[in-house]
């Protein structure tokens, strides 16, 4: 697999059509611990063989409910944490690997948002310091750094002669999460990870941080992993969208595709949870039922059919594969009822008995 | 993109003329606003001055002596604090001794804080088996009460003040050990720290930068802290005779000294209690304020 990956990544190199993040099959459990002498005993699938690839100079948007494996996605392309296995290709370049991208300039290329903006934030820093710290830990001298994160504060809205030597507890929270973004951006990166970047803030600065954020991404040519919870905030700011469900990827698509034509019963569950802005038009019963299967013991086949009202015996046998949407092959979805040759009663079409084969061995 | 946000106008951000301190800077100015602790400062001032300033504000020899003058009264002419069993000047003996017993009770804290802050930085900061190695056998030290461990080790290796500084920097190791190791892990579970691992830089520059200055605080305090029970434990050895060796003035050996006069002369006997009370008094209320000046965010 790794030289079939590196291959197909030194062809394309630095073009256009290679993706800027391409993520394989990644998968990371975490061991429950208990009983006698601490032995590890079960294992939360936290991600479990989660596979995409984010286009340069597009947002990836990740949706789904709390612990659904979205952070643990991003903590792992981060490299926060090691995946169990899987691999990952940065513009053509393996990392984590021999003859890969040298880590210290994947993780240059690479930067994070975090949610908490005090936490994140080194309280005894004052934020020009904060913002400087990258660029001299990549060997540009301490006034070049400082003149850069002066010009990146005042880029985000923070005049440096009044806000450079503040600290964090002296900012709001929208201010401090502006001093993240330029934090970020003092690396010169080319991917941003924003891990619910927005989402401790309250709605007007959420739309100033977002519409600072469009205008950051065009002029510094960045790409966007957005994640988030609030399925407003993805639809306006990406480009497509993945959704997760407990640590599985279950659809990803355009973002209109995703939005206006949802095939997962999942994601339509969802987006029929989104507050309407009619009051005539608002959700009268609860979408779903129950809470998510416990990740330490998944259901067998596919994950969400214990809530899932379609749900068939074909659904508890067989995992379903994601596979692209007849009318569009951008469109993936991980369904039975998507596969005409799955054996489910509502599957679209027919006539495609090989595709069915294929998913069964 | 579906939709996009129209934004009004935004207002100009006001000026706020808040003049940034820096952190010790504003810890300092709390500190200052205190009394309380601006009085155990004082205090300390005043004993730390006099024992440094001995050879010049003493008035008299503390080792010469009178068998005359013996256990004079506080107040008796040319002896302002009265004589000791050997007829030798109180106060200067009292200056004197203050420079070894503040010694041998910030020497210890010192060292300790020193070596204690860099394993706990250590453990904490690398975290799994190498942290539990190293708590583990801690914890082995920390089991046995301090005053009991100081005797142990100070009678091994035998009497002296070197000796003493030693074993009493043996027995503070692990607690700064533990204080150090606690905050190093909440830190280290941080956002920034993350962020500051995202950017490629080494170990030691996460924890010179990031780690070191958010530990350092919460350690500092401990260490105020322990400067009064180090001071005592310091005269508790010196009165066992494991410290200093007579003539040399100290307080807990003149505490011992003076013993025999407690019928006599009480008030001669208890003015070196006195000095360790108040000098460990001064330091416990000080380092309260430091704790609490530390607390910027209220």
């Amino acid at each position: 697999m790794k030289t079939e990956d590196n291959t197909f990544a030194t062809q394309d190199k630095g073009g256009p059509a290679q993706p800027l993040l391409m993520v394989k099959d990644l998968k990371k459990y975490f061991p429950v611990r208990g009983g006698i002498l601490n032995r590890e005993k079960k294992f939360v699938h936290a991600v479990d063989g989660v596979s995409f690839s984010v286009a340069k100079g597009k947002t990836l948007g990740i949706v789904g409910e709390s612990g659904c494996g979205k952070s643990s996605t991003a903590r792992l392309v981060a490299r926060l944490m090691d995946p169990d296995s899987g691999s990952m290709i940065f513009d053509g370049e393996g990392v984590a690997e021999f003859g890969g991208i040298e880590f210290k300039e994947f993780r240059r290329n690479l930067q994070m948002v975090f949610q908490d903006s005090f936490a994140s934030l080194n309280p005894r820093l004052t934020i020009a310091d904060t913002v400087a710290y990258g660029p001299e830990v990549h060997g540009v001298p301490k006034r070049e750094a400082m003149a850069r994160a002066h010009a990146l504060l005042k880029r985000v809205g923070l005049e440096p002669s009044m806000f450079g030597s503040r600290y964090p507890h002296e900012l709001s929270g929208g201010q401090r999460q502006r001093v993240n973004i330029a934090r970020a951006l003092a690396f010169e990166p080319r991917l941003v990870i924003l891990d619910e970047a927005v989402a401790a803030l309250d709605k007007s600065v959420q739309a100033q941080v977002l519409n600072l954020l469009q205008e950051l991404k065009a002029e510094h040519d960045l790409t966007y992993l957005f994640i988030s919870h609030d399925l407003h905030v993805v639809h306006y700011i990406s480009d497509e969208v993945m959704v997760m469900y407990l640590g599985q990827v279950v659809e990803k698509g355009p973002v209109d595709d995703i939005y206006g034509n949802a095939r997962h019963p999942y994601t339509r569950a969802l987006l029929s949870a989104v507050p309407s802005m009619d009051p005539d038009n608002r959700t009268q019963h609860s979408p779903l039922a129950g809470d998510p299967p416990n990740p330490i013991n998944p259901p067998s086949g596919c994950r969400f059919r214990e809530r899932c009202p379609h749900a068939e015996a074909v659904c508890s046998s067989l995992v379903p594969a994601l596979m692209a949407v007849k009318t569009n092959q951008e469109h993936t979805v991980a369904c039975h009822m998507n596969n005409a040759a799955s054996g489910h009663s509502q599957a679209v079409g027919a006539g495609m008995a090989s595709a069915a084969e294929e998913v069964a061995a | 993109m579906a939709s996009t946000f129209e934004l009004l106008p935004q207002p100009p951000m006001p000026v706020v003329v808040a003049r940034s301190r820096g952190y010790w800077g504003s810890v300092l100015r709390n500190l200052m606003r205190d009394p309380v602790a601006m009085g155990a400062a004082l205090v300390i001032l005043i004993i730390v001055g006099a024992a440094i300033f001995a050879p010049w504000l003493a008035p008299a020899d503390p080792f010469k002596g009178s068998m005359i003058k013996r256990l004079l009264p506080i107040g008796s002419e040319g002896y302002l604090l009265g004589s000791d069993e050997l007829g030798r000047d109180m106060l200067s003996r009292l200056m004197y001794g203050g420079r070894l017993s503040l010694m041998m009770g910030v020497m210890p804290v010192l060292f300790a804080f020193g070596i204690g802050t860099s394993i706990g930085l250590l453990a904490g900061y690398v975290g799994g088996k190498v942290n539990m190695v190293i708590m583990r056998v801690l914890d082995v030290f920390y089991a046995f009460p301090s005053v009991l461990l100081a005797v142990a080790i100070s009678g091994a290796l035998g009497p002296g003040m070197s000796n003493s500084i030693l074993a009493l920097t043996l027995v503070f190791v692990p607690q700064i050990v533990r204080v150090a190791e606690s905050v190093t892990t909440q830190v280290r579970k941080l956002d920034y720290i993350e962020a500051a691992r995202m950017s490629g830089a080494s170990a030691f520059s996460i924890i010179r930068t990031h780690v070191l200055g958010n530990v350092l605080g919460p350690v500092f305090v401990y260490a105020t802290g322990l400067l009064s029970v180090s001071m005592i434990l310091a005269a508790g050895l010196s009165f066992l005779g494991l410290g200093v060796r007579p003539p040399e003035p100290e307080w807990g050996l003149m505490l011992n000294t003076l013993r025999s006069a407690i019928f006599r002369n009480p008030w001669i006997a208890a003015l070196p209690g006195i000095l360790i009370f108040a000098t460990s008094i001064a330091f416990n209320l000080l380092a309260d304020g430091v704790r609490s000046a530390m607390d910027i965010r209220k």
